[in-house]
């Protein structure tokens, strides 16, 4: 598949936020053009921005002021529920924190996406168990998140953010909670699922050794790009 | 889709197991007692239906007005005289009619003296009147006959070894005193199943009068229709004899007459409004498991900020959640109104046991019409569902970059 169509684009964003009588400007006029089998990194310190900027690519929080497109689509001023089934769809999330439902199962966790998108109850468990044996948990289905490490935990995250085959994974510190070898096993499967499955993949980071593994790294400062480097561990 | 959210609300109701005990406890206690006083009420009402079906449709029930006891304890002035009795077997539509004395008399039995309630039945051609009735059937012995003096039917319950009125139980052929003068026990009545009836005395209507001395006057005339005619216009029929008779206004009557059916109606009508304050107290209780629910729902729905957040990054729609939680919510209400009846049902269950074992009346017992089990269910979901719908719609409005954050 070739890389020249964009699947996230945003221009000129800004994100305000009211602090009792100030504002202070999260992101002002940013300007973020991703590429369909792209693996980018964004870094910065905390307060540059890079949560605000990846709520926004994640359709989970709306600009203040310019435009964000999801392919075609301008989602800059869309419903909650329509951005919910779009999301659904087209991003995969991976969280710092996992993130996964307590009380159901490490199947069931894969699942909950699919249910969200009407899947029927057999094609979602089939996929959720063959999504769940790639990440090597086939025989840990039918635990519960406590019962796991987090290591584990987090392979059941990508596992889930698989589930609806989304063109875009979204990571936000996903190796934050994780020791050292867990955290490389977490960046192994998302390169993998970049060079083989030519998924867009977006990595939020503080970590210069995570982000070198990026085709691209974007540093923000102050709610804007400062400066766009390539990752030097980044084969292909 | 529906059905998987059913599954997470059992899973996380499972989950708070004491919370949602709790919770469900204060919905159960007032179904439970829905279902166990309105099945008990319910009962009663169709067993007191069934003692004024033995009283027979086709009559009609004349007595003195303001009669609020047993006939026989009245207090008004106002009464029956025999020449009433000629009035009403005159009136058109009457087929035959007959009139009955009673009242509370002291009765020695052994060393022991009761006062039970003494009726005079007619022994000549009014007696059929009576006897045509199922309530006056004896389980020993004979009912009263023509030319029988100074012989005693006496009641089931009044009879009895255990529990009954006596010591000893009375028994064909013992001697009973009443008023003072030897009467011959020559039957033993059915249980009717009203300890009025089944503790009654039952005396032939002259030697009541000889041993009380009461001339001409009647306590109750029992008045039966023409095969087809209708009971409610002979009452109406007789009502206007008697007042001609008696020398009354309409609308100034000293007296009733009155159709089973609507006696029956009567008994009815005021067992309903015992029933409707039941359930007037059941519902505030109701209310209080309700608010209940919502309260716990609404911790619900913050402890589980963080996974509402979850949900809507991974694709939930705001109806999604929503329906989530009100589901949850709804078994709640569901799970207290299935245990509700259960307990209800056992409860009022063993109430018409223990009763049956003491008074051994079915007066007291418990019916479960279709209405009362599918209502409570209906209802307790109902509740559940609507306590839930507004913490849910908090739920379902949340921003889920918001929601993701909260600790």
């Amino acid at each position: 598949m070739k890389k020249n169509h964009t699947v996230i684009k945003l221009s000129d964003v800004w994100k305000i936020y009211k602090m009792g009588e100030i504002n202070v400007n999260a992101l002002s006029g940013l300007d973020l053009d991703v590429q369909h089998g792209e693996f980018i990194a964004i870094m910065g310190p905390s307060g540059s921005g890079k949560s605000t900027a990846m709520n926004l690519v994640g359709c989970l929080d709306l600009p203040s002021k310019g435009n964000i497109w999801l392919e075609d689509k301008n989602i800059a001023h869309m419903h909650e529920s329509s951005l919910a089934q779009i999301r659904g769809r087209k991003i995969g999330f991976v969280f710092q924190k996992f993130n996964l439902l307590g009380t159901l199962t490490a199947l069931e966790n894969v699942m909950l996406p699919m249910i969200f998108q009407g899947a029927s109850a057999e094609k979602r468990k089939k996929r959720a168990t063959e999504l769940l044996s790639l990440v090597g948990l086939g025989d840990r289905i039918n635990h519960k998140p406590s019962e796991m490490s987090g290591g584990q935990q987090q392979r059941v995250a990508i596992a889930r953010a698989l589930a609806n085959d989304p063109e875009v994974i979204l990571a936000d510190e996903p190796t934050g909670n994780l020791d050292s070898k867990s955290g490389d096993i977490i960046i192994n499967f998302l390169k993998d699922l970049h060079e083989k499955e030519n998924k867009t993949i977006i990595v939020v980071t503080h970590d210069q050794n995570i982000a070198e593994h990026a085709e691209k790294i974007y540093h923000l400062r102050d709610g804007k790009i400062l400066s766009i480097e390539k990752g030097r561990k980044h084969k292909r | 889709m529906i059905s998987d959210y059913f599954g997470f609300a059992v899973g996380n109701l499972f989950h708070r197991r004491l919370r949602s005990w709790l919770t469900i406890i204060g919905i159960f206690i007032g179904i439970a007692a829905v279902v166990a006083l309105v099945s008990l009420s319910q009962g009663m009402q169709d067993a007191i239906g069934n003692i004024f079906a033995s009283l027979g449709s086709d009559r009609v029930l004349i007595t003195p007005k303001g009669m609020t006891g047993p006939p026989g304890t009245e207090t008004t002035s106002s009464r029956l005289y025999v020449t009433d009795l000629d009035v009403v077997k005159k009136t058109k539509g009457v087929k035959e009619a007959a009139g009955y004395l009673s009242r509370i008399l002291p009765a020695k039995f052994g060393s022991q003296t009761k006062y039970p309630l003494v009726a005079g039945l007619p022994t000549d051609a009014g007696l059929s009147v009576f006897t045509s009735l199922g309530q006056f059937a004896t389980v020993e012995g004979r009912m009263l006959k023509s030319g029988d003096k100074y012989k005693v039917i006496v009641g089931y319950q009044l009879a009895k070894e255990t529990g009954g009125t006596f010591k000893k139980p009375v028994t064909i052929g013992k001697s009973v005193y009443i008023n003072g003068y030897k009467f011959e026990v020559i039957g033993i009545r059915k249980p009717i199943g009203s300890a009025m009836f089944d503790t009654q005395v039952i005396i032939p209507l002259e030697t009541m009068r000889e041993i009380t001395g009461i001339q001409n006057e009647l306590s109750t005339i029992n008045a039966m229709a023409n095969a087809g005619a209708s009971p409610n216009a002979l009452a109406d029929a007789i009502k206007k004899d008697l007042r001609k008779s008696r020398g009354l206004k309409e609308g100034n009557e000293d007296f009733d007459a009155q159709t089973s059916e609507q006696l029956r109606q009567l008994v009815s009508s005021i067992i309903g409004i015992i029933q409707a304050v039941i359930i007037g107290i059941a519902a505030i209780s109701l209310l209080v498991g309700g608010i209940g629910i919502m309260n716990t729902m609404y911790t619900a729905v913050l402890e589980r900020t963080n996974e509402i957040g979850i949900m809507k990054a991974i694709g939930a729609k705001n109806s999604d959640v929503l329906l989530i939680f009100v589901i949850e919510s709804g078994m709640l209400g569901l799970v207290g109104g299935l245990l509700g009846v259960g307990t209800g049902v056992a409860l009022s269950k063993t109430v018409e046991f223990v009763a049956y074992l003491i008074w051994q009346t079915p007066l007291i017992s418990a019916n479960f019409p279709w209405w009362l089990i599918l209502g409570a269910l209906g209802f307790s979901f109902s509740i559940g569902t609507i306590s839930g719908i507004w913490p849910a719609y908090q739920a379902s409005k949340m921003q889920p970059v918001k929601a993701l954050r909260y600790e």
